[in-house]
């Protein structure tokens, strides 16, 4: 049965998600990177925008949301053979091309948020190959075992919107990448600030208001559950928004636009898999713990490990999402508005802690795999003078300002 | 003739336009560049990493004058473009040795 409401919630919901790829992930990462990069940034999330959603279509629906085997889905929905034009898909009152589409947008973003950790140094062969091996061969799988009924989802692992399926997987593999294709050639001494701030806080924005589509999308209906979820999204992003300003306030005399928004992000992505149990005071401590702890990561990746993770996708988006994963039994039962737990809180606490303990140590395996194998393809890393050079002409043949020329 | 080159903070060019306007002299190039001098750049936080900024964006202005303008020229740039604190620019004059208007072909003082 296919109910109108629900339908037209997830069609908006749907278009919200793709948004946060094209342009809003773009954008804020094209600000992040030195002029001479911006458009080779732009054009791998384009590209892999692209790519995963043809192999989405081909073989990673079916992966992960064919069959309920506790690994892999099957292969009988690949090229979607079978997909009927008016079938609800099973559990939802959603038309199943809706379902397709709307998780398409899940296996657009995830790997999108790897080019964070090797931007402005990889040639983008390596982007392709290893972008479009990775959603087959860690996104799917993890996505089938959360949520295609996998052997997590049998555990009662709770992972609303993807702090394990989305922002884990990411994490860890954009470390594994950054540690393998070694430290952009300036690291750390002469690294080049950010080349355009503004560009940084317009494409957060709008990644704060596509996340309502993620995040309140994933109720997969229109109704109470959407509701409490984009509430609770709201004010996760702005408390953390708060909190990481308040930290540079504090500790450099400055509240810079870049932290405000970085803490943004940390909050989404925290509260990401507890969306659908958290209630709203739930969701104010579940952003001041985003942006501290990220704060910390952050600083922990570049200066400690010495890691050139470049734009901070461990920091901000695996540990915001593992945090917020783990966190979940706890600051559901704050306030009023919470959901329930399938398992006692202590239990819980521990079923959500294997699952993101197993999800990244499988992400980092696996990733070091693909990685390797697109070293021996096509190699991970541009020529040094290309690197000099800039990607944006190097490798595109275009340039990203012509102010002046 | 003199060529007065100008290294100036950016927001105090209008300052500086004004000035040199008021005492009836029309007419300057700028350019926008980046050096520094003893201010040595200064440092930026992202992220909490510190990123240090040694060339400081600055504008060069560019005068050609008759030799008797340039006293009062480079006293009207240096109280407008003043702030008092480091990083204000310097001034320099440099001798001309010729002009040429290119609309007209009139050369020397009067193609200033």
């Amino acid at each position: 049965m296919i109910d109108a409401a629900d339908t037209a919630w997830m069609l908006t919901a749907t278009s919200l998600v793709l948004l946060m790829t094209l342009p809003a992930l773009a954008l804020f990462y094209g600000g992040l990177v030195q002029a001479k990069n911006i458009l080779s940034v732009l054009v791998q999330c384009a590209a892999v925008a692209a790519l995963c959603s043809v192999l989405w279509f081909a073989l990673g629906y079916s992966l992960s949301f064919s069959g309920d085997g506790p690994w892999l889905g099957d292969g009988a929905a690949f090229f979607l053979q079978g997909l009927a034009r008016d079938a609800a898909h099973p559990g939802t009152e959603i038309p199943e091309s809706v379902f397709v589409m709307f998780q398409m947008t899940f296996a657009v973003i995830t790997p999108a948020l790897i080019i964070g950790a090797y931007v402005e140094r990889i040639r983008f062969a390596a982007v392709l190959v290893i972008s479009g091996l990775w959603m087959l061969l860690v996104y799917a799988p993890v996505a089938h075992w959360v949520w295609g009924g996998g052997w997590l989802a049998k555990m009662g692992v709770m992972d609303f919107a993807g702090g394990i399926v989305v922002h884990v997987t990411a994490g860890v593999s954009a470390l594994v990448i950054a540690w393998m294709i070694k430290p952009r050639q300036e690291f750390p001494q002469g690294i080049r600030p950010p080349h355009a701030p503004w560009m940084v806080m317009v494409g957060a924005s709008m990644l704060w208001v596509g996340w309502f589509g993620f995040n309140a999308g994933s109720a997969v209906s229109s109704g109470a559950d959407a509701g409490m979820a984009m509430l609770a999204t709201h004010l996760s992003a702005a408390s953390a928004t708060l909190a990481w300003m308040a930290i540079e306030w504090i500790k450099f005399g400055k509240p810079s636009l870049v932290g405000a928004v970085t803490g943004t992000i940390a909050g989404l992505a925290t509260i990401t898999p507890a969306a659908g149990v958290t209630g709203p005071m739930g969701a104010v401590a579940m952003g001041v713990a985003a942006a501290c702890v990220c704060y910390f990561a952050v600083w922990l990746v570049k200066k400690r490990m010495g890691v050139d993770d470049a734009l901070d996708v461990l920091g901000v988006h695996g540990v915001g999402g593992g945090m917020g994963t783990m966190l979940l039994p706890f600051v559901a039962l704050i306030g009023a508005g919470g959901g329930t737990l399938g398992q006692a809180p202590s239990q819980q606490f521990v079923t959500q802690t294997i699952g993101v303990v197993v999800v990244a140590l499988f992400s980092a395996v696996a990733t070091f795999i693909i990685a390797k194998l697109a070293d021996m393809l096509v190699g991970l890393r541009v020529d040094r003078e290309h690197e000099t050079q800039g990607l944006d002409f190097a490798t595109h043949g275009e340039t990203g300002y012509h102010i002046n020329r | 003739m003199k060529l007065v080159v100008a290294i100036i903070q950016p927001h105090r060019l209008e300052n500086v336009r004004q000035a040199l306007t008021d005492i009836g002299i029309n007419g300057m190039t700028v350019t926008e560049v980046r050096g520094y001098g003893r201010q040595r750049g200064h440092t930026e936080i992202y992220r909490g990493a510190e990123y240090t900024i040694s060339f400081m964006p600055k504008l060069k202005l560019e005068i050609g004058l008759a030799d008797e303008r340039v006293e009062d020229a480079v006293l009207a740039i240096t109280k407008a473009a003043r702030t008092g604190k480091i990083g204000d620019g310097k001034i320099f004059t440099l001798d001309l040795h010729a002009a040429q208007r290119v609309r007209t072909g009139e050369t020397g003082e009067g193609a200033l």
